[in-house]
């Protein structure tokens, strides 16, 4: 009875959950009530079997689909991407850029039942931040990335190159970085220079934080003294985690919240928040001056990427690849990140973007040095365990229970 | 089982519909298949998933099996945030009741001389929803911001003390969850009283009933019928609302409802049995309160 498997690997699958099915006795008994109930079965259903990589047909098909963040690339006046332009004339792939990432969680729970299924999600490559990265890389849901077809992956910064949750950067190449610091409005307070100054009493009810536990959790970890990018404890997390506990509940903290915490910058509820780097520069542009200052709290900021990587099912990795590669052209990082104001991980960008804007290569939030790099750790990878533990503590002083 | 009170009432006034007819049945069918694809099949999965156990290797993928525990688990856990929403969800009923009790009867009754009048003040009252209720949402919160208008207003006439907000306390959710629901609340009671014949209210009146009287004794029953799918309209989908009370819009972390635990359960903590189970627990509740609810108000007959 053993045959070998089709190539295909859509029938694969589908063999393969046919079997599981067929194991399964609870899901038989289930999916004799209705056939429609089997189907939706077979779709919940998740497994941890071997995922196949969708067969590459870039060579007949020069279209590409790259989901990524708002804001998160070069636009000119009349809604245009510059630099994708370029590239599409260059190479003549067409690239649909979809705005479709808004938060790493819930775009992954848009996705996670086609990736479990190895099939094609609509984007051929898309942009996670480093933790969720790691998700996927452990789960199976990336394709690994084929250097000769990105030669300029030998621009990537040395400091990035073996990050824990992908050494030697197989599955996946940094997109744009940043910090989390804080900002504090210059005409409403006075100066904000560490965590400790947001606790505060004139302060009092007008912090936000970010509801990205990595980063609010990690700054104040930071500023107790613990190394994010080490080997913490959990006792060391649970310290900080008080510490955030007391201070939402005292009602110090105002609010916590995801990409919407600007809003309240602007609208006054909130007079200094732990907030992105790249945010606080639009802000101030979009208000004409400097009424926001960020500072690198003096314990320490976070630092975190979010990097390109291929979903398993996607059936134009050479297109994609090709799209990286010109990514990290250092002329084009230095393009991108001069509009983004977010940290390039291109070597060579710094050079470029000199010759471009001088005062922009010296804004160190875009172009830091080695002595800004020092003051910012990354916050490490967590096994499942850890990972499910911190975040429903987290979750739970979200949620006020 | 709330909409049944509703079938059940109608085919017992026009015992005419009773009859039955293949056509009937044919011009049933489309409806039915409907129901049964996109209400049965999701509830049976959803049955199915707050029941499973998760994978012991893999953080975030679960396997089929028989955890009831899940439920006990997770009203243990969440038992605050089902009171608060049931709590918010009643006074916010309420509230747009008040409000859209007199907003219909001025409508459907005051300006029924005035049929054009009529037609704009309706107008007036769906308008909203030509917006999303989103970005009404959050245009609330600008307003009720800490340098907005009416915290600066209530702060100089010494109401608000100072150091108190009004965004994320509990007055802003049910506020928007009010505000949200009016015209889900003032459409069917409108409808009823479109349909008062005032006769009856000059009956009252001729009888010697105080209007007081005539109001709480023909006005009201006759309109019990509106008020009733009215109320319904906006507690079900307020009981499970997880925008007005999201911290990213008028809420914080002392307002978190059911639908904001769910939200948070299967979205960040992946724990896709306990946000099943917690809206299964969710719509049973809501099963319950609504039938005591129209047993009691004893309106059947009413309809």
């Amino acid at each position: 009875m053993h045959r070998p498997l089709p190539e295909d690997p859509m029938i694969r699958s589908l063999i393969a959950q046919a079997k599981r099915a067929q194991l399964s006795r609870r899901a038989m008994l289930a999916g004799t009530g209705a056939g429609a109930t089997a189907l939706a079965l077979a779709a919940c259903a998740t497994g941890a079997e071997e995922l196949t990589p969708a067969e590459d047909v870039s060579d007949t098909d020069k279209t590409l689909n790259w989901a990524n963040w708002p804001f998160y690339i070069d636009e000119d006046e009349e809604g245009g991407y510059p630099t994708l332009e370029r590239f599409q004339e260059q190479t003549g792939i067409e690239v649909t850029y979809l705005i479709d990432v808004d938060d790493n969680n819930s775009y992954f729970a848009k996705v996670r039942d086609q990736l479990a299924l190895g099939q094609d999600i609509g984007a051929d490559t898309v942009c996670l931040t480093d933790w969720m990265v790691n998700r996927w890389i452990q789960l199976g849901y990336t394709q690994e990335l084929n250097k000769d077809n990105i030669p300029n992956a030998a621009n990537l910064v040395e400091s990035l190159q073996n990050p824990a949750f992908d050494p030697g950067r197989v599955h996946s190449l940094p997109w744009q970085g940043g910090f989390a610091g804080i900002a504090y409005n210059v005409e409403e307070t006075g100066e904000v220079r560490s965590v400790s100054d947001l606790w505060r009493a004139d302060l009092k009810g007008r912090v936000g934080v970010l509801s990205e536990m990595r980063d609010t959790i990690g700054v104040i970890m930071l500023e107790n003294g613990v190394d994010i990018s080490g080997d913490f404890s959990a006792d060391e997390f649970n310290a900080a985690l008080d510490i955030f506990r007391e201070q939402v509940e005292s009602g110090q903290i105002r609010n916590v919240r995801g990409n919407a915490y600007t809003e309240d910058l602007v609208n006054g509820d909130t007079l200094a928040a732990i907030c992105w780097s790249g945010d606080i520069t639009l802000l101030n542009f979009e208000a004409g001056y400097e009424k926001w200052k960020f500072v690198l709290p003096e314990g320490g900021a976070t630092l975190w990427n979010d990097n390109f990587l291929i979903p398993i099912g996607s059936p134009r990795k050479t297109n994609a690849e090709t799209l990286i590669n010109y990514y990290y052209e250092p002329e084009v990082a230095a393009e991108v990140a001069a509009w983004v104001n977010y940290i390039t991980p291109v070597e060579g960008a710094y050079e470029a973007a000199l010759e471009i804007d001088p005062e922009l290569a010296e804004n160190q939030l875009i172009f830091p040095n080695a002595e800004t790099l020092a003051q910012a750790k990354i916050f490490r990878g967590l096994s499942a365990q850890e990972e499910n533990e911190f975040q429903s503590a987290f979750q739970s002083i979200l949620l006020g229970s | 089982m709330a909409f049944g009170a509703f079938a059940t009432a109608t085919t017992a006034a026009e015992p005419a519909a009773r009859r039955k007819s293949p056509i009937a049945l044919l011009l049933l069918l489309p409806g039915l298949f409907y129901l049964g694809l996109f209400f049965l099949v999701p509830l049976l999965s959803l049955v199915i998933t707050s029941l499973q156990e998760p994978d012991p290797l893999i953080f975030g993928q679960y396997q089929n099996a028989f955890r009831w525990e899940n439920y006990v688990t997770v009203l243990e856990q969440y038992w605050p945030q089902a009171v608060r929403s049931f709590g918010f969800a009643a006074v916010a009923t309420l509230c747009a009741l008040l409000i859209g009790f007199p907003l219909a009867y001025f409508i459907g009754i005051t300006l029924r001389r005035w049929p054009l009048l009529q037609a704009l003040a309706l107008v007036l009252v769906i308008a909203p929803f030509f917006i999303s209720f989103l970005l009404r949402t959050i245009a609330w919160k600008q307003i009720f911001s800490d340098e907005g208008p009416v915290v600066g207003f209530l702060q100089s006439l010494a109401i608000l003390p100072p150091g108190v907000a009004i965004t994320g306390s509990a007055f802003a959710v049910i506020f928007g969850l009010t505000y949200n629901f009016i015209p889900f609340m003032t459409l069917p009671i409108y409808t009823s009283l479109e349909r008062l014949d005032l006769r009856y209210v000059e009956a009252g009146g001729d009888l010697y009933a105080s209007p007081r009287s005539t109001f709480f004794r023909v006005t009201l029953p006759l309109a019990a019928p509106g008020i009733m799918s009215g109320t319904l309209l906006t507690f079900i989908p307020a009981a499970g609302d997880y925008i007005n009370a999201s911290r990213e819009f008028l809420g914080s972390t002392d307002t978190a409802m059911i639908g904001n635990v769910i939200e948070a359960n299967f979205l960040v903590l992946q724990n896709f049995p306990a946000a099943a189970a917690l809206s299964l627990v969710l719509m049973a509740a809501i099963l319950v309160l609504v039938s005591v609810y129209v047993k009691r108000s004893g309106t059947e007959d009413l309809l």
